[in-house]
């Protein structure tokens, strides 16, 4: 078996130093009612490298990768270009193969990385601090909810309808167990991003208001305004941000007032991953940092008076604090967060606002062809590199039927909220710098002949 | 030809004394050891590593009126350059891949390189999780299978996939518990925790709405079963239990425990941050337990990151199933996979759902790659292995150093000990910063609670025997040198890239981002 590395000889050698007859023997303690008298049913014996690389390349092969196809899906999770070189240094194996950095001495690498990640996070977000990450966006939102009960002693969280359903899912399930009351409705199809309703339903018992920016029609509701009324109430807001590339084009949600800002950061460095393993993003004000979920980098000093990191703060963690803690994670998302941290470097802010405005153009560009296409309209005024085109059927259908003619079309709002009549004919598409100019024409080609 | 017809040779230089710090040289480097700047002091906003079109200026945009009027204050680096930050970052940092790796509880196995090669294949990488099924069914397939092997090793009825690491699975058993004493109209309140559990057992319980009541260990490091017994009652919702247990032990009792906390109407929930002791040879739903999450990244290998990402799927019994999370993947009729999620039939019962989407699905590639890679021999094996390594560490060292409970028969796949006997004024961080001097990374300290000065060895099966035996060598030595009172293993480590840090400085005025 090639990752053993103890002989029969050793084994035996190491069995008489124990004075042990059999490593069968060192079972002793569990009821033999519960040991298995031979190998686990049904599981073959060990495989070589080459026969196992071939089962999984085969499963691998009866699957459409985004790259084969003309592109156009977001909802949550973007396909970007990223750099040979951040895979390549995420391989390394003092990163791939660390632990958390309990031991800090040894693990500066880790830790000077994480201290640049939060400063990354936090100056992208407009906050004045961020932690180490969470699991992914959606978990990072659930949290940002039960830190705003704790900051404001109140439990009714207000979320916007263009909330992301499956973040808003999560927070539902979690608020059935913890007895927070959660209010939120599926989004209406208009261009208007709903303010006005939104700011209607803060009142005195609400503990935050989640907005998602930009939305998940893609619309840019107007940040500032809600967090007057938010605060005006005594509320916190809390912004999600799914595509944080946008934060290239658009404000920080921090300088338009958010208080705590969550979101995704997949986006940058870490890929689609079928999902996951995602990066959870999670900023807020420097005065809430103790009420804070998840590990902390901090600058310190070494006895010998050299700059240095540690973990700190830890007092607010499952490990010290136990059932007190702010939040039970543990094991995050660290090395998806040295993925974003490597590319952010290789882009720096003036890099991410030429991608994001790339973004912008094939997206206008794409919105503006498709709005041509007989019965075709975008819902949208104002979007980033995602809008929401209202066709005269159902979309879950066109984007099954066009996938068979290997185009990728979008995200059909039939799909994130099942039982909306009214959303069926949604199709969400986005447009990233990863789609040419050629793959646009034949979306748009692709749709005119489906509605022909 | 003779090169060099004087024959000169350079001399021998004295012998100069090297007391750790030695002379300084006027960068601060020490050949390979390199001090690296943070990006914010070697990178400029203006610098960037990724050729990107030329936004034009006059572009008019759609962006609602919240277009910024600058560049996020992001430092740039060219590609050379992030190379060389991050390699020189890199080396700062210990990692399997350099050497024993024992921290107890955390399983430091050896991270095959296939796997990662497998999780890259374009056709699982390069997939969107709202892709439509039929486009995606080799990954619902790789799901489905690992899925089948975790319920097959643990003799479990299903098993909740999208759990993204060990504290989210047991927040996923832990929840399905509850909805289930709910759907019976019985909602309890008091979950029941060992005193040497985890940190996150009570933080999840508690998040989960429940309160924490601890139960004491035995002399033996086991559960006080009697204990457990006099405090089961109609509150109890369940018991969150680690087996093998965070003292590296088995709870031999387990199936007892289990038929007590359900006579009680209550349920077990396993913590299986160990089940890589026992994998391929014992399966924990023979022992009666009603949900038990599995770390991949421990028990399967998937490199742990410096932190993360993980993966802590949920096997669970047929009482908890209905209740597991959504989405899940199912075969349908014709044999083709399908994922249920909120609306279709199927999500009946489901408590909902607790992540964006479906998991971690990197995780899963490398985890199905290391069970297939192993096979039902192999996976024994590691087991078996794991097991002897502690064993033989437990026993080498039980005359040097206390163990507590080395009387109380073989340890499973980690051996404790405490810092009882040590020589006066030497602490268990003494000790394990030493270790870091010796080209060790230190077990695990101060954990279980239930021992004082608790250091917990768990050597992985991914150790040879010389390996193990430089280690005990190492071991032994650093006692050795407490005992004649070696004062300079206070300073330990010397040879890092840093002497002992600053902690409590750290957290009296955090500074946790950069500032000009
Ligand atoms: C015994 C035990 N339980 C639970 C956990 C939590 O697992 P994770 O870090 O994957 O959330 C760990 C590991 O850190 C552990 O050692």
């Amino acid at each position: 078996m090639r990752y053993l590395p103890l002989t029969p000889a050793d084994r035996a050698d190491m069995l008489s130093a124990i004075g042990a007859p059999s490593i069968e023997a060192l079972f002793a303690d569990v009821p033999s009612a519960a040991l298995l008298d031979g190998p686990i049913e049904s599981l073959p014996n060990h495989a070589s490298e080459m026969a196992v690389e071939r089962h999984m390349a085969r499963l691998a092969s009866q699957n459409t990768a985004a790259g084969e196809a003309p592109f156009f899906l977001g909802a949550g999770a973007y396909r970007h270009h990223v750099p040979a070189s951040v895979d390549h240094l995420i391989q390394r194996g003092e990163f791939l193969t660390a632990y958390t950095p309990y031991q800090p001495e040894i693990a500066q690498g880790t830790l000077q990385m994480l201290f640049e990640f939060q400063t990354q996070v936090a100056r992208l977000y407009g906050c004045d601090i961020a932690n180490a990450s969470m699991y992914d966006g959606s978990t990072a939102a659930w949290e940002a909810v039960a830190m705003a009960r704790r900051i404001t002693k109140r439990g009714k969280a207000l979320l916007s309808p263009g909330l992301h359903p499956h973040y808003a899912g999560n927070i539902k399930t979690m608020a059935k167990f913890t007895g927070d009351q959660i209010v939120h409705e599926a989004p209406r199809l208009s261009a208007n991003a709903g303010e006005d309703a939104l700011i209607a339903q803060i009142d005195g018992e609400t503990s935050c208001v989640l907005v998602q920016y930009p939305d998940i029609l893609g619309r840019l509701p107007d940040l500032a305004r809600i967090a007057e009324a938010t605060h005006a109430q005594g509320a916190l807001l809390v912004a999600v941000v799914t595509e944080p590339v946008a934060l290239g084009a658009i404000r920080s949600p921090g300088e338009l007032g958010a208080d705590i800002v969550v979101g995704e950061g997949q986006s940058i460095g870490v890929g689609l991953q079928f999902g996951g393993p995602y990066l959870g993003l999670f900023g807020c004000r420097s005065e809430h940092v103790r009420h804070m979920p998840g590990r902390l980098c901090g600058e310190t000093v070494d006895a010998s008076g050299k700059r240095g990191f540690v973990l700190t703060l830890s007092t607010r963690e499952q490990h010290i604090r136990r059932e007190k803690a702010t939040s039970n994670i543990c094991t995050n998302s660290g090395l998806c967060a040295l993925a974003f941290s490597i590319h952010m470097t290789l882009l720096g802010g003036t890099g991410l606002a030429a991608l994001a405005a790339e973004n912008h153009r094939l997206a206008c560009l794409a919105a503006d062809k498709l709005a041509e296409v007989p019965g075709v309209s975008v819902l949208n005024d104002s979007f980033f590199n995602e809008f929401c085109l209202v066709l005269p059927t159902d979309a879950r259908t066109v984007v099954r039927e066009l996938a068979a003619d290997g185009v990728l079309a979008g995200v059909s709002l039939g799909r994130l909220y099942p039982g909306e009549e009214g959303l069926a004919k949604g199709l969400l598409v986005a447009v990233t710098e990863t789609i040419s100019e050629d793959d646009i024409d034949a979306l748009v080609t692709a749709i005119r002949e489906k509605l022909a | 030809m003779n090169a060099n017809p004087s024959g000169w040779r350079p001399s021998t230089p004295e012998a100069v004394a090297l007391d750790g710090e030695g002379a300084p040289t006027s960068t601060g480097n020490r050949a390979l050891m390199l001090e690296e700047g943070l990006i914010f002091e070697i990178g400029s906003l203006n610098n960037c590593g990724v050729d990107l079109p030329t936004p034009s200026a006059e572009t008019s945009t759609r962006l609602g009126g919240m277009s910024r009027a600058t560049p996020p204050a992001l430092p740039g680096l060219s590609e050379p350059e992030t190379v060389r930050h991050y390699t020189r970052l890199s080396r700062q940092n210990y990692a399997i891949d350099l050497g024993l790796f024992p921290l107890g509880s955390c399983t430091m196995k050896h991270n095959p390189r296939l796997n990662e090669k497998v999780a890259r294949m374009p056709g699982f990488a390069d997939l969107h999780p709202l892709q439509p099924m039929n486009t995606v069914q080799g990954a619902l397939g790789v799901i489905d299978e690992l899925a089948h092997w975790l319920v097959t090793l643990t003799a479990m009825h299903s098993v909740a996939m999208s759990p993204k690491a060990g504290a989210h699975g047991e927040l996923c058993g832990v929840l399905c518990i509850r909805a289930a004493l709910e759907a019976r109209g019985d909602p309890r309140e008091v979950m029941l925790v060992p005193s040497s559990a985890h940190g996150t057992n009570p933080a999840t319980a508690a998040f989960a709405g429940y309160k924490v009541e601890a139960i004491p260990a035995g002399d033996d490091g086991r559960i006080d079963f009697a204990a457990l017994k006099a405090r089961l009652g109609p509150d109890v919702a369940g018991l969150m239990i680690t087996n093998p247990n965070t003292c590296g032990l088995f709870e031999r009792d387990m199936i007892a425990i289990c038929e007590a906390v359900h006579a009680a109407g209550g349920y077990v929930y396993c913590d299986g941050a160990n089940f890589n002791a026992i994998v391929g040879r014992v399966r924990p739903g023979d022992l009666g337990i009603d949900a038990m999450h599995i770390n991949l990244h421990k028990t399967f290998s998937t490199p742990h990151g410096g932190g993360g990402p993980g993966s802590g799927p949920v096997v669970l019994s047929e009482a908890l199933a209905p209740y597991a999370p959504l989405p899940y993947v199912t075969k349908a009729a014709d044999g083709s996979f399908e994922l249920v999620e909120e609306g279709d039939a199927g999500a009946g019962e489901s408590f909902g759902r607790m992540a964006a989407f479906h998991g971690q699905m990197g995780m899963f590639t490398r985890a199905l790659t290391y069970i297939l890679s192993h096979g039902a021999d192999g996976l024994a094996q590691v087991s078996g292995d794991a097991v002897l390594n502690a064993n033989y560490v437990l026993r080498a060292l039980e005359g040097v150093m206390e163990a507590p409970f080395a009387d109380a028969g073989p340890c499973m796949h980690e051996a404790l000990f405490s810092d009882e006997g040590f020589a006066k004024g030497f602490s268990t961080l003494d000790l394990a910063k030493a270790l870091i001097d010796e080209g060790f990374h230190p077990m695990t300290v101060y954990f279980p609670l239930v021992v004082h000065g608790a250091m917990l060895i768990e050597p992985t099966e991914c150790e040879s025997k010389a390996a193990l035996d430089e280690f005990i060598g190492a071991l032994r030595g650093i006692v050795e040198r407490a005992r004649a009172g070696d004062e300079s293993l206070h300073l330990a480590p010397l040879y890092a890239p840093r002497a002992r840090l600053d902690e409590t400085a750290a957290a009296r005025k955090p500074k946790l981002v950069w500032t000009e």
